[in-house]
């Protein structure tokens, strides 16, 4: 199994630890719902060092990215970053990802963990004549996530280089942290305001520690996987092998908004305009179960009695206090207030399309 | 931490015998730490008949689902109906408080599969390390 740059502090603050993606990595600390709620209320850190970053680079990387992804890069500008997708001719998930444009002709994606290998594959095997240079580079970064509403507060007074107020949403600039040069950007995966943090350092233990004691004294608390799950579904955040993968259409997900029909070819175009035409067959929902059970992924669904899919994510929510979860269902199904049912252990519950995302934090 | 006079599973439930006849059931300290926060538990009806061994009942956390094992043979004559408001007693007072049912022991030799604290406590060690 491969281990973080930060293991030897995970060991430390006796973090229970898990396989993830071929990867060791905490999946809590002090407990799920503690570290959920640290998140929600006051920050979190992270380490998401196995996410995987791939870099493109050459005078064509812009038409390149344009021709992978769904989203217009053109938008993209060095130090802005946008939400994207790897896609397949057929429209599906090869990854969701972020697109970094770190320069003119620079771009880094930021793929997940469990697909690093496989999309850094899939982009090299369509690089056809355009004229990139592709990398792999997801061994060399160690990558910190600072989440949560007092994130902004904890990290201005250890970076340097950097005004934090001015850093926008999906914007990211060079700084230092503890003399560690570092790319901060104000993108996270947890439905709150907070930053990730990608270093090239050797040292980035020492990015951690300074974070952790600056933020002790405000509720910071160092957060697993298992929070990080159970916050990014709150925010009605796709997971990659859950809710998407290579079955699961871009517009069937619902993330019509990183679809853009009027850039110019990209993968899965053709299918993709024509499943917009037609309109889809099925839809990702979010749902709350009505009575008493945990709805976990792959748990079966009924209409009618009729088996329909199977529950993609589902949990208890630690903040909501709620039993929540995402499924397709059959696009008539799919307006909220509808009640369908889960299987648990064989007994059927019943569940009711909700709006989503199930959490919004409320905006200055 | 494990009391004396509780008896252990290998699947990590505890009984403690009481009134003769009957034995309160809970997990133990070391399932609960394994679970992490519990949030649900699904109890069984009072009559149930268990078969040593069955499952009685499924205690959720965020992250995980277990079964929870009859240490023993016979009829649920209770249920800790606390449990369905406060599923976290299980990890606040796991051989107390958190208990989590009551059965009518049908044939109490079967408590000599069990372990004893002491017994309990090694059997823990070695799956630690």
């Amino acid at each position: 199994m491969k281990q973080t740059r930060l293991y030897p502090l995970h060991k430390k603050l006796k973090a229970r630890m898990i396989e993830f993606a071929g990867w060791e990595m905490p999946v809590e600390y002090t407990g799920i719902v503690e570290e959920h709620l640290a998140v929600r209320t006051k920050a979190g850190l992270f380490d998401v060092s196995h996410m995987g970053e791939i870099l493109i680079t050459g005078p064509e990387a812009l038409n390149f990215v344009q021709f992978l992804t769904p989203n217009n890069a053109a938008k993209l500008f060095p130090g802005k970053a946008q939400y994207s997708a790897l896609t397949t001719e057929k429209g599906t998930f090869v990854d969701d990802l972020l697109v970094y444009c770190l320069d003119e002709g620079k771009y880094l994606l930021v793929v997940n963990a469990a697909n690093t290998d496989k999309d850094y594959q899939w982009v090299l095997s369509h690089q056809g004549n355009f004229q990139v240079t592709v990398e792999n580079q997801s061994d060399l970064v160690t990558q910190l996530a600072l989440q949560g509403p007092l994130a902004e507060e904890i990290l201005q007074p250890i970076v340097e280089k950097i005004d934090l107020s001015q850093l926008k949403p999906f914007t990211f600039s060079w700084g230092t942290i503890k003399g560690e040069e570092v790319l901060v950007s104000r993108t996270g995966y947890t439905g709150e305001d907070g930053f990730e943090i990608y270093t090239y350092s050797e040292k980035p233990a020492l990015i951690w520690e300074v974070i952790l004691e600056q933020g002790e004294s405000k509720g910071l608390l160092p957060v697993g996987l298992g929070a990080r799950d159970t916050l990014r579904l709150e925010a009605c955040l796709m997971l990659y092998g859950n809710d998407i993968d290579e079955t699961t259409t871009v517009l069937e997900a619902g993330l019509g908004w990183i679809v853009k029909f009027k850039k110019g070819d990209f993968l899965g175009k053709e299918v993709l305009l024509r499943q917009k035409e037609e309109g889809v067959r099925r839809k990702l929902v979010g749902f709350e179960l009505l009575e008493r059970g945990i709805p976990r992924p792959h748990y079966p669904v009924y209409i009618d009695g009729q088996e329909v899919s199977q529950v993609t994510s589902g949990t208890f929510s630690p903040y909501l206090k709620k039993s929540i979860g995402l499924t397709y269902l059959p696009v008539e199904y799919t307006q909220v207030g509808t009640v369908f049912e889960v299987g648990i252990r064989g007994k059927r519950v019943k569940a009711q399309v909700v709006p989503t995302p199930f959490y919004k934090r409320a905006r200055e | 931490m494990y009391p004396n006079d509780y008896y252990y599973s290998q699947d990590h439930e505890w009984i403690k015998v009481e009134d003769g006849q009957i034995g309160v059931v809970g997990i133990t300290d070391f399932a609960q730490k394994q679970l992490g926060d519990v949030v649900y538990v699904e109890l069984p009806e009072v009559g149930t008949q268990l078969e040593f061994h069955q499952t009685l009942g499924v205690v959720e956390s965020v992250k995980a689902v277990s079964d929870i094992y009859s240490p023993v043979s016979g009829e649920v004559v209770e249920v800790n109906q606390a449990l369905n408001d406060n599923p976290e007693l299980i990890n606040e007072d796991p051989h107390g408080q958190g208990w989590i049912v009551k059965i009518k022991i049908k044939d109490e030799s079967e408590l000599q599969k069990l372990m004893s604290a002491t017994e309990y406590e090694k059997y823990i060690e070695g799956i630690e390390e």
